[in-house]
């Protein structure tokens, strides 16, 4: 377990290390253009070269790179000139936006999706099975702006239940829940429409296990063979797999909250990257793969806890 | 239920639904099973042997259904039972054992969660209730520790004490029958042998009645009371296994039987007769006998315009035969050999020579872990093979005799010792950095039908590329040089242009020895070329590496588990365990006392098939001791029931020199002779 | 045809030949019609492509044309079936012409990544070791980084093209191929084959073509389809994120962001490409589904 952890810490820094870097470089590589993206095109050269001598930016971009990784660890992300205000904030406001859509989202995937998956694994090709699949091959096929364009046009447009925006200001007559309601609903459509093809497949190959003709042999009820037997092996494959939704769920999910006006950790680095905002592009994919990495250290555990094969 | 039988299955028919439509696969099988009575259930892959044993649980899958006939079981037709109906039974009344324990076995619950499954079900005992006959029940299965063992993983234990776990699962409840589907395939013969034993105690105290489903004659006979003989979804033959072993009357049976090599013979003596043709799907079936395609006493008309019932063999009441010519076929006698003092001349001059080899796996290094201690894989081992001649290596799963083939052939490297190829030293040298003609003579043949040859490949395509290659040029018409190589292996050339996954096990087999014999190679090494297939094609594919060796004088290299085909096969066999060889020397002398204490326990295990082979059976205690913990002193010195104390655990033993046969053993050669009774008595009987 | 022998049969035997390969091609078409959602995908994906090739001939009006008298009433009419945008311009013509692009790149990108990607975990798989924790490595480091998030700041910095797209999806999707491939290659690479080839003195690298990666099409090629769908709805996300194709040529992402504003009152703009886009990936999708099947059943 100890050989586990430092193992995964390590690669996490390595991560962190070549990520930092590759965005730095990948923003930085031209000093003058950094200058350049700060001032807007109609500044004068004079000034350019000004900036970038203030900004120490005719340095080499690796004694600039090891300068930042030192301001990194002391706490300074720097400021962000997007949104005036230190990147810290921002990132930290944005983040807590986020996290409450994919607390909500997260805790519906996972029933919802494990539930189907099974249901439709357990007896291939019945009738229930075709159903579940085709929907899910269907739903996951639909754009998140498109399902959002859907979804709008029937509960906004059409019936007018719903609020079409969820700018999380309670404003306008809607709640901040009936705000989240066609946020959550497109994310949780369009993902689990993977997570339920993913279950059933195991699903599926797990029913034709020799174990279970051992457990429907023995004279169980078919409950006892799905419930014993065959769902937790079946959720092996498939755990990895659903913790890294969290990552997806954080990071992955610009389109909705741009389709829905959404305050969000993706829409921000979005603003980030079109505005050149730099301190916050840098930090914002640190913070983006710290999440990826740690999430997939999350399945292994999970795995870890499911399989005792792996334990040993 | 003193009135009929406790199974009776009548004029069953079982259909299969394929792309093609649905095909009978099973067209009317009939027997009955009393109270207490073990049935043996034989026959080749693909003959229906387990499709009926499924049916009698209805566990056919989607594809499949019962299309007829009645299967009754303690008063019950069972072909119409309706789900909770079946649920009581499965499990309580009806049990099974299955092939692959592993598989068979939930891998992530412990043991014992899955032995008190059936008594909480189906009798509602509490858990402690339950949890105490599952530890009565793996005493009695001679699980050692059973409180251990209840919170063990599958995973956790071996394939014999896993088939353990399976078979006290089976008994936990009582059940009037037990079904084994092929239970000791796969497991090694001392631990099958321990299996077999384990399962004829039982019988004799749980009194349940025993359908035993297996390929293997030989395991049938020292559990059954009574063998049915399936070919093509039909019982061909039915009846007590005296009769059955000694006056067989179906030709399929008798087939069967002599393609089987026997201990007491070799192919000086007795050549194998293996059956015409390969085995037929049960798929597509002809009008009448659907062995008359390979059977040598076929009659037109009679034998192929309707289907043959099966009557009751003249004098013998309990004998059934489906087979129209049973009562003129002439008498049947078993095939042996005369004399087995048959000596295969001098030793000739040595083609492969190996001396102190050993071979070291370092496991890779994984990141951030401690280094793991190194396998040893092989170890100081000396063999030599003589030009023109077989040297069989034997030995059970992990003793090394495969990483002897691979050093041989170049895909490994020796990490110590010497090994000489027609005088040159190849140990060292691994397949890429040896010379082509080097490369040209030494071929490999493999074990796995399926996966030999490239999927994606025509045979065509492999063999010409195998002449291309070894030969070192584009051969001027490479059509007709692979149309001849198909032809040394009894192959049309028509199959040049098929992919293998149009092709039998046994032809995949044939086009894989052809495509070695592509460079003309001086050494064939055979890494258990025949443990695949099904024995009617085994004995042909043993018969075409002898008749390809002797008429290339090529040295065959033949690495088995199998003691019966080494016995006829070989000329020197070397019988390796744990990474060394204990014995080794011309076949006769091998297989004669003094034997090397492991040899012995070896060939006392063999199932026979033969009634009335006696033989005390010399069963191994405990495990054999994995790779990276081996012994100090004797390898065997751990298990061995001839162990005269700690000399064994502590020093290596002394390699014993009797001409070309060496024993390396701690007990003297002649004290060996005097304690040992030979274990293969040569039959005096010709043919 | 290298083969020897089949040559010899195909010149021998010509007609015979060409009626086998006839009855195979049958063949693969009657299996692929067994499973019914493979039917409807490759009739969706073969109607897409069809659609798109002759845009240019079958497409009412040019895709950038405004229609000034349409601008009042841009709902669907007999002069504009599907009615115009905001700027006047035709939906139909627009949705046609938007297929070509999404259509051009996206199994692109797919051909780029699974070269990139087999070569990658073959080698990967093959050699183990060094090569094998490097390559290793460097995909799980670039599949851990969430793809969109690479996307909006290299397509940000980089300004946006046909063909950044096509590199950037090429470059994302490689490891997940490399992956796939380097775990099938693990386990082939044992087979007795290429033993066989090892000991007739083949070079590395056609054990790894000629033997290895054949037997790895199978999954490769669902996995391709899957992909090919999701690279459509990522350059639809990208169009609509406005990081896109650059316009004002029509693609479907971009249609959709540009009219998404006038949702309450003109919805049929938005919503028409979005069908659009969403039934095409639904024939990938659907494709792969089958494919899958039948490779089971085989």
């Amino acid at each position: 377990m100890k050989r586990f952890v430092v193992k995964h810490l390590l690669f996490l820094l390595l991560t962190l290390f070549a990520v930092s870097f590759l965005v730095f470089t990948l923003n930085e590589f031209s000093p003058g253009a950094v200058a350049r993206k700060i001032l807007g095109a109609y500044a004068t050269q004079e000034q350019v070269d000004l900036l970038t001598r203030q900004m120490g930016l005719d340095r080499p971009v690796l004694v600039r790179y090891v300068d930042y990784l030192g301001a990194l660890a002391s706490g300074d992300l720097g400021y962000s000139t997007r949104f005036k205000l230190p990147v810290r904030e921002v990132i930290f406001k944005h983040l807590a936006n986020t996290a409450l859509l994919a607390a909500v989202a997260f805790a519906c995937i996972v029933p919802l999706s494990t539930v189907l998956g099974a249901v439709a694994g357990m007896r291939e090709a019945s009738r229930l099975d075709r159903v579940i699949l085709m929907f899910s091959t269907v739903i996951a096929s639909i754009p998140e702006f498109a399902l959002g364009v859907f979804l709008a046009s029937v509960f906004v447009v059409w019936l007018g239940w719903l609020p079409g925006t969820a700018t999380l200001v309670a404003g306008g007559g809607w709640s901040v829940a009936a705000q989240l309601v066609l946020p959550v609903a497109v994310i949780v459509l369009f993902d689990s429409g993977y997570v339920v093809s993913m279950v059933r497949a195991s699903m599926v190959e797990v029913m034709q296990r020799p174990y279970i003709r051992t457990a429907v042999l023995k004279g169980l009820p078919f409950r006892a063979v799905i419930l014993r037997h065959a769902l937790r092996n079946a959720m092996l494959t498939p755990v990895t797999v659903i913790m890294l939704q969290i990552n997806y769920l954080v990071a992955g999910v610009v389109v909705v909250e741009t389709v829905f006006a959404y305050p969000g950790f993706g829409r921000m680095i979005l603003e980030a990257a079109l505005f050149k905002d730099i301190a916050l592009i840098e930090a914002g994919a640190l913070v983006a793969v710290f999440l990826a990495v740690v999430t997939n250290i999350l399945g292994d555990v999970a795995y870890m806890l499911l399989d005792p094969r792996i334990r040993a | 239920m003193t009135d009929g039988p406790l199974l009776d299955v009548r004029d069953l028919r079982i259909a299969y639904t394929t792309r093609a439509g649905e095909a009978l696969v099973v067209p009317g099988v009939s027997f009955g099973l009393n109270a207490g009575e073990a049935l043996g259930l034989v026959g080749e892959s693909g003959c229906g042997k387990s499709t009926v044993a499924l049916s009698i649980v209805r566990y056919l899958g989607r594809a499949g259904r019962i299309a007829g006939g009645s299967i009754r079981f303690e008063g019950r037709e069972l072909t119409t039972l309706d789900e909770a109906g079946l649920r009581a039974i499965r499990g309580r009344r009806i049990a099974m054992v299955y092939q692959d324990p592993m598989a068979s076995l939930n891998p992530v619950m412990t043991v014992g969660r899955q032995l008190v499954e059936a008594p909480m079900t189906h009798e509602g005992v509490s858990a402690s209730a339950a949890r105490a006959r599952a530890l009565a029940m793996l005493a009695e299965v001679k699980l050692a520790d059973p409180e251990a063992v209840m919170d063990r993983y599958p995973h956790q234990l071996s394939g014999g004490q896993q088939q353990r776990i399976v078979i006290a699962m089976a008994l936990i409840t009582g059940p009037a029958l037990l079904i084994m589907d092929e239970p000791t395939t796969g497991l090694d013969v001392t631990v099958e042998a321990a299996v077999l034993d384990l399962v004829r105690e039982l019988r004799s105290r749980h009194r349940s009645a025993i359908l035993f489903i297996s390929h293997n004659l030989g395991s049938v006979v020292r559990v059954c009371d009574r063998v049915a003989v399936m070919y093509r979804g039909e019982l061909v033959e039915e009846g007590p296994v005296r009769r059955i072993f000694t006056s067989p009357r179906h030709p399929y049976t008798r087939g069967l039987l002599d393609c089987l090599p026997t201990l007491g013979s070799d192919k000086r003596q007795a050549p194998l007769v293996p059956i015409a043709g390969q085995v037929e799907s049960s798929l597509a079936r002809p009008q009448g006998c659907g062995f008359a395609g390979r059977c040598a006493h076929v009659e037109v008309g009679r034998c192929t315009a309707r289907p043959i019932p099966s009557a009751v063999v003249v004098g013998e009441p309990d004998h059934r035969v489906a087979c129209v010519r049973a009562d003129e076929l002439p008498r049947w006698s078993r095939r042996s050999g005369a004399d087995a003092a048959h000596e295969a001349g001098g030793p000739g001059e040595p083609m492969v020579a190996v001396q102190h080899l050993t071979k070291i796996y370092e496991p890779r290094r994984r990141w951030l872990r401690g280094p793991r201690s190194p396998v040893r894989a092989v170890r100081d081992v000396e063999l030599a093979a003589a030009r023109g001649r077989t040297l069989a290596i034997v030995g059970e799963s992990g003793c090394g005799k495969s990483t002897v083939a691979k050093v041989l052939s170049g895909l490994e490297v020796a990490t110590a010792g010497t090994v000489v190829l027609d005088g040159v030293e190849v140990g060292a040298l691994a397949v890429d950095a040896r010379a082509a003609a080097l490369k040209r003579k030494l071929q490999m043949v493999f074990q796995n039908p399926d996966s030999t040859l490239n999927p994606s490949h025509t045979v065509g395509y492999a063999i010409g590329r195998a002449l291309r290659r070894l030969q070192g040029r584009a051969p001027a018409d490479p059509a007709a040089g692979v149309a001849r190589l198909l032809e040394v292996v009894k192959l049309s050339p028509a199959l040049a242009a098929r992919k293998p996954r149009h092709l039998s096990g046994g032809e995949k087999q044939r086009a894989a020895i052809a495509r070695a014999l592509a460079g003309d190679p001086d050494v064939i090494v055979a890494d258990e070329p025949v443990s695949a297939l099904d024995v009617s094609v085994q004995a042909a594919i043993v018969n075409l590496l002898t008749e390809i060796q002797a008429a290339r004088g090529a040295t065959l290299v033949f690495i088995s588990h199998d003691l019966a085909i080494v016995r006829y096969l070989a000329d020197t066999v070397a019988v390796m365990y744990l990474g060394t060889v204990a014995e080794l020397g011309p076949v006769e002398r091998v297989f004669a006392p003094p034997y090397h204490p492991y040899t012995e326990a070896l060939l006392s295990a063999v199932p026979v098939p033969d009634p009335d082979h006696a033989g005390a059976r010399i069963l191994l205690e405990g495990r054999v001791p994995r790779a990276d913990e081996i012994p100090r002193g004797c390898p065997f010195a751990t298990r061995c029931p001839r162990r005269v104390g700690p000399v064994c655990d502590e020093t290596p033993p002394p390699v014993q020199q009797f001409g070309d046969h060496r024993i390396a053993c701690h007990i003297p050669g002649d004290e060996l002779s005097r304690l040992q009774t030979p274990l293969v008595q040569p039959r005096a009987v010709g043919r | 045809m290298s083969t020897p022998v089949a040559a010899g049969t195909l010149s021998a035997s010509s007609p015979a030949a060409s009626r086998a390969w006839a009855r195979w091609r049958r063949r693969r078409v009657a299996a692929l019609a067994e499973s019914t959602p493979a039917t409807i995908g490759i009739a969706i994906v073969l109607a897409w492509a069809v659609l798109a090739l002759v845009a240019p001939l079958i497409a009412p009006y040019p895709p950038n044309a405004n229609d000034m008298a349409a601008l009042a009433h841009p709902t669907p009419s007999k002069a504009h079936w599907l009615g115009t945008d905001h700027l006047g311009r035709d939906l139909l013509s627009r949705i046609l012409w938007g297929a070509r692009p999404v259509l051009v790149i996206a199994p692109l990108a797919v051909l780029g990544a699974a070269a990139l990607g087999s070569l990658l975990g073959l080698a990967a798989g093959y050699y183990g070791r060094w090569i094998d924790l490097v390559i290793t490595r460097a995909c799980d480091i670039v599949l851990s980084f969430p793809v969109i998030i690479l996307y909006m700041i290299i397509l940000a910095h980089f300004g946006s093209s046909a063909w950044n797209i096509v590199g950037v999806l090429t470059l994302t999707k490689a490891p997940i191929i490399a992956r796939i491939v380097r775990g099938m290659t693990l386990d082939l690479r044992e087979r007795e084959y290429v033993a066989a080839a090892k000991m007739r003195g083949e070079s590395a690298l056609y054990i790894m073509l000629v033997e290895i990666l054949p037997n790895a099409r199978g999954p490769l090629v669902v996995d391709m389809c899957l992909r090919t769908g999701y690279n459509v709805i990522i350059i639809g996300a990208l169009g609509f994120l406005g990081i896109g194709l650059p316009p004002p040529d029509p693609d479907w992402g971009g249609m959709v962001k540009d009219t998404y504003g006038m949702m309450m009152v003109w919805p049929h703009m938005a919503l028409f490409p979005c069908a659009a886009i969403s039934s095409l990936v639904v024939g990938f999708n659907l494709l792969a589904v089958g494919l899958r099947e039948l490779g089971l059943r085989d």
